[in-house]
């Protein structure tokens, strides 16, 4: 054997074994939405006591389905120009772009999905595995699922898996090959197109009982889930960038107030299901939404720009 | 000589297998955790991670008015049972899979919309001196509109 090929083995080796290094390295104890590999212990009571100390915290914003989902039972309106243009898929080439769009386009062809909107559903499925594809997601959107959907164009039940098993064989890959910051930015971009959305769908003639008022409002309760989920990526310079943008937008989340009561569980046998009764009070001015409604614009839009 | 042919390789195999258990958690979510939820619609999102005996892990997620929720909650059999809390923001529990015999989903809906904390933790075989098990854990969620 010759000394070249000596050497190119010796650095392939080394390449392989810091690769898998990296690849096996995801953060901390407090990282969101991470797999963790446990190494298996000399002394197991020690070591034991340090596993039950460890913490695995989940961060579960709501799915760009159930975010198209709320809209719906708010009972408003499909308007299409709203949705971010097929035709922007082919400026997003970054990392960045690609993840916020693909959870963009996620929540606006889930929201053509419900209204039945059939030709809209099938463009953004394909402007969503484009920006899989660029994100390098293997098999999250193959070419069955899209001839699946225009098979099944009328059955919303159907549609409504495809949408949600796509959307979980991106996030699910991006997890579990060491992105857990593209993954995170996938769900904000879903989460924030869908208040996008929501806040570009109220009529402020009728503000007051809106129902679609009270859905903006509970995404309050969501805005430290998102924070968080960030800020267990702080240091990718993408997600620093998201961080001071949604700050900016919990920042006016503040000013909308919301008091719940105790929550007390009910059984209901006959369905076997638990309801969770509480009280709540809630308070948000036209003035604080005219707000709440520029500063989630101004972000969406320097998402789909 | 040989070892030049073979580290490669071996370095390979490393390679190959450092994701092995993440892609089989993704497998196990799909095949085990994913048909609990019945006639309920996955909202798509996937939460899994591999936990030992002992180990805790907790969720935060809003849930909303509209909507009719089952949450469901699976261990590899390897591992012992997996019990789940389920607790409001003042920590108090509502809900506890252990008075149920360790049911793997919970089926709900709110009168008024809440964030909730889950709390999943691996019951303990509890034999000193054994090598913990580990496996999979997967929590899933399944909607639908309020009728």
């Amino acid at each position: 054997m010759n000394r070249k090929y000596r050497l190119s083995s010796v650095i392939l080796v080394v390449f392989i074994l810091i690769i898998s290094l990296f690849t096996g390295c995801k953060g901390g104890k407090k990282g969101s939405d991470q797999n963790v590999t446990v190494k298996m212990p000399q002394d197991n009571a020690v070591i034991l006591q340090d596993i039950k100390q460890a913490e695995k915290i989940f961060n579960a914003l709501p799915s760009p389905l159930e975010s198209a989902m709320l809209i719906k039972s708010a009972g408003a309106r499909f308007d299409a120009n709203l949705l971010n243009p097929v035709t922007n898929v082919n400026t997003y080439v970054t990392n960045k772009s690609q993840a916020l769009n693909l959870g963009v386009y996620t929540c606006d062809l889930s929201f053509a999905s419900l209204y039945e909107q059939t030709q809209l559903l099938i463009d953004y499925m394909n402007a969503a595995k484009k920006m899989a594809d660029g994100l390098g997601i293997l098999k999250a959107i193959e070419q069955d699922d899209i001839d699946k959907l225009e098979e099944n164009i009328n059955n919303v039940d159907v549609i409504m898996d495809v949408v949600s098993q796509t959307f979980m064989n991106s996030n699910s890959y991006l997890e579990d090959n060491g992105q857990p910051a593209t993954a995170a930015m996938v769900l904000v971009g879903g989460w924030i197109e869908g208040l996008y959305i929501s806040t570009q769908l109220v009529d402020m003639k009728g503000f007051n009982g809106n129902k679609l008022v009270g859905r903006i409002i509970d995404q309050k309760l969501s805005i430290d889930i998102l924070l968080n989920l960030l800020k267990s990526s702080k240091g990718n310079p993408a997600v620093d960038e998201l961080i001071i943008q949604v700050t900016k937008l919990s920042s006016v989340f503040d000013k909308i107030s919301i008091k719940t009561g105790p929550v007390r569980s009910e059984f209901d046998a006959a369905t076997n299901t638990t309801i969770l009764k509480s009280e709540v009070k809630t308070d948000m001015t036209p003035v604080t939404f005219k707000e709440l409604s520029i500063v989630v614009a101004e972000i969406r839009n320097s998402f789909v720009k | 000589m040989r070892i030049f042919k073979t580290l490669p390789l071996l370095a390979l195999f490393i390679l190959a297998f450092s994701g092995s258990s993440d892609a089989q958690c993704k497998a196990f979510a799909k095949k085990d955790c994913l048909p609990e939820l019945s006639t309920y619609t996955h909202d798509g999102n996937y939460h899994a991670a591999v936990l030992v005996e002992g180990e805790e892990a907790e969720l935060y997620k809003t849930f909303y008015s509209d909507m009719e929720y089952r949450v469901a909650i699976v261990g590899e059999d390897k591992l012992p049972m997996v019990e789940f809390k389920v607790l409001d923001a003042n920590k108090n529990i509502l809900y506890s899979n252990k008075e149920k015999d360790y049911a793997k989903t919970w089926d709900f809906k709110l009168q008024s919309s809440q964030q909730l904390k889950l709390v999943v933790k691996v019951s303990s075989f509890n034999k000193p001196g054994d090598t913990p098990a580990s496996g999979c854990v997967a929590i899933m969620f399944g909607f639908k509109m309020k009728k």
